[in-house]
């Protein structure tokens, strides 16, 4: 049984979400920390991909900031290392597949087993590829997160009862990327996920307000947020973590 | 070819994200209803043969063959049809498709411009909305094609990211996709991409085949020895392949862009250079690093400009039934002005590689044997790019 569902356990998990090595591992670890430190509940750690295709310019920039200042998976399974001599929370990866993939997928996944990642989550890896990584993910207790979307209708259901860790409720069509409004009705979604499983779920994809995420976590079991933190950072560089932290902490005070 | 699940060998497959797993479902129902309705299919002819002025010729370039001393070589004009290149056969077919589907929009991506010539084009002729991603390199590369785009009635989008050229615009175009699906179309313009494009555009494209086939048993009595074809993505080779998989005698011969050579970083050549990965929906050869991250890749050609290739082609060269080549910007430069002067054919510059190749080879045939060439594209677009790598400064 995975450490994932600690993040919900009692309460509404805020996530928020880290690209590694943007503008270098050091600031990263110490964003991370902040983080943690102001209430986060789970981590998504992002390993960059030179062609994330379904992120916005935001992600975008940080995945080309994070490979040109020379940021490659093992130096990133280094950085969790060092990252988990002291955190405890739930951690998971966000990546694409090719990244696993070339790895060696059998590789990579015990890799995250060993150190202390809980689970992964391929945006290009949908329910009818997943037997790609299942089986190894599977025995090395890393889960496969999955994704339901504004379009997923007659999927959910499948997606639902086969969802390990925490289920990913995509909130609106396109890519990652704050939005002023989120229109999907995502409480029927969530009702029907919760008819078919009792993984949590937590809404991403738009979110940057404190009162979104209050809004998104009424109605689901917690909010992830990237776009407004990659923006954060993309704005302090090196000096990023405390702005990160007090960030953190107003929308965690917001879903409390 | 393609078994249920999209897969050609190891290869093909729908690694995209959960948005747009329904979307393919939908296309690839549609589809499989529309490939076998008599309406659709007579539609179809009626575009092929009225419009775009198929069937394309089967050439034979005498002087070529005369001069080069080996086989008899023929040229598959699909640089004759309407708008110049053969990416209107798979165009019309997925146009028609949308229409069919109540689609009112059409995005695309485009290397050399051509595919998106070829769908400005289908959407002007329907009645659809289009909107077409290019590199901003490529907008450089091909300031004519993107004119023509803007003429028939489409948004050309310069695409930023990345290196700016027609992986990014892939990408850009499967986001756009993402964001908004219910009234458009992705017609994507090579067998690439996820499950089912690489098998409707092989399908829309094979007529490039059917047609060689009948014009060349209809010359001569017999099948070609070696049926060569310039491979990007590869939409042309495939479409000159198809019909001939099964005549194990035929070779097939795909050329890939070698660049600056395939020792070199500056390189397309993916089945020379690259390694099993997954990207942009399917499994495949890409060119990437040791992590996975997809290489920078680099033509002088627009339309070959790419860091992966076709799941089938990569499923052929596995099984050893077709055979890939790199070939390199000098080769193909001095093909272009060799096509040009031996038997005034301007080529596209991707087509060049293929006629390249071909002068390589065709001594190692006996005189009684057959090469055709599938000439994809004509050369006007490249007539600026090339006269630069020439040194020569022209206006276009």
């Amino acid at each position: 049984m995975s450490k994932i569902k600690n993040a919900f356990e009692n309460k509404k998990a805020f996530i928020p979400f880290i690209t590694c090595g943007d503008p270098d591992l050091e600031t990263t670890k110490k964003i991370v920390k902040a983080a943690v430190d102001n209430g986060a509940d789970l981590i998504e750690l992002g390993i960059p991909f030179s062609d994330p295709t379904a992120e916005g310019p935001v992600i975008q920039g940080a995945n080309l900031r994070a490979l040109k200042g020379g940021v490659t998976t093992d130096k990133i399974f280094d950085l969790v290392r060092e990252l988990r001599q002291d955190i405890t929370i739930p951690m998971v990866f966000m990546t694409y597949a090719n990244v696993v993939y070339s790895y060696g997928a059998e590789k990579f996944i015990k890799t995250c087993n060993e150190i202390g990642m809980d689970g992964i989550i391929l945006p290009d890896l949908p329910y009818e590829e997943k037997e790609e990584f299942e089986d190894v993910c599977e025995k090395y207790d890393v889960d496969l997160i999955s994704l339901i979307a504004p379009t997923s209708k007659n999927r959910i259901a499948m997606i639902a009862k086969e969802a390990k860790g925490f289920i990913y409720v995509v909130s609106s069509l396109g890519v990652t990327g704050m939005r002023t409004e989120i229109k999907t009705d995502l409480k029927s979604i969530v009702d029907i996920i919760k008819d078919n499983t009792d993984v949590p779920c937590a809404i991403g994809f738009g979110i940057s307000t404190p009162e979104q995420a209050k809004k998104m976590a009424d109605i689901s079991d917690g909010a992830i947020v990237g776009s407004a933190i990659i923006k954060i950072i993309a704005e302090h560089g090196k000096e990023a973590a405390p702005f990160v932290g007090e960030y953190v902490k107003s929308m965690k005070d917001a879903i409390r | 070819m393609t078994n249920p699940n999209g897969r050609f060998g190891i290869h093909g497959g729908q690694y995209i994200p959960e948005t747009l797993m329904n979307a393919v479902i939908e296309l690839e129902e549609a589809y499989d209803h529309y490939k076998n309705d008599e309406e659709f299919n007579n539609e179809l002819r009626t575009l092929f043969n009225e419009y775009a002025n198929r069937p394309s010729r089967l050439y034979y370039a005498e002087k070529m063959t005369k001069d080069l001393g080996g086989a008899k070589i023929y040229l598959k004009r699909e640089d004759l049809n309407h708008t110049g290149a053969h990416k209107i056969n798979n165009v019309l077919g997925q146009a028609l498709l949308a229409k069919k589907m109540g689609k009112t929009r059409l995005i695309a991506e485009t290397g050399a411009g051509q595919h998106g010539v070829a769908t400005a084009t289908a959407a002007a002729l329907m009645g659809l909305e289009c909107v077409v991603f290019m590199g901003e390199e490529d907008t450089k590369r091909q300031a004519l094609n993107v004119y023509r785009m803007k003429l028939l009635g489409a948004d050309v989008v310069p695409v930023t990211s990345g290196t700016a050229t027609l992986k990014d615009a892939v990408s850009e175009a499967m986001r756009e996709w993402t964001s908004r699906i219910s009234d458009t179309h992705y017609c994507l313009g090579s067998v690439m991409g996820p499950h089912p494009f690489p098998t409707i555009v092989r399908d829309f494209q094979a007529v490039i085949s059917k047609e060689i086939k009948e014009q060349i048993v209809e010359k001569e009595g017999r099948l070609p020895d070696a049926v060569i074809a310039c491979v990007g993505g590869g939409s042309n080779a495939i479409g000159s392949f198809y019909h001939f998989i099964e005549d194990e005698g035929v070779r097939l011969i795909g050329c890939e862009a070698a660049g600056r050579g395939v020792d070199t970083f500056e390189t397309a050549a993916t089945i020379a250079t690259g390694k099993l990965g997954i990207f942009h929906g399917m499994k495949s050869y890409f060119c990437q690093d040791e992590y996975g991250q997809i290489a920078p890749v680099y033509s002088i050609s627009a339309g070959l400009d790419y860091p992966g290739v076709g799941p089938e082609h990569a499923y052929l060269h596995d099984i050893n039934r077709a055979e890939y080549v790199p070939v390199t910007d000098e080769e193909a430069v001095e093909a272009f002005e060799y096509l040009a002067k031996m038997e005034g054919i301007i080529p596209a510059i991707e087509s060049a590689h293929a006629v390249a190749h071909a002068r390589k080879i065709a001594k190692t045939f006996d005189k009684d044997q057959i090469i055709v060439i599938t000439v994809s594209g004509r050369g006007d677009k490249d007539c600026a790019a090339i006269a630069r790598y020439r040194g020569e400064d022209i206006y276009e």
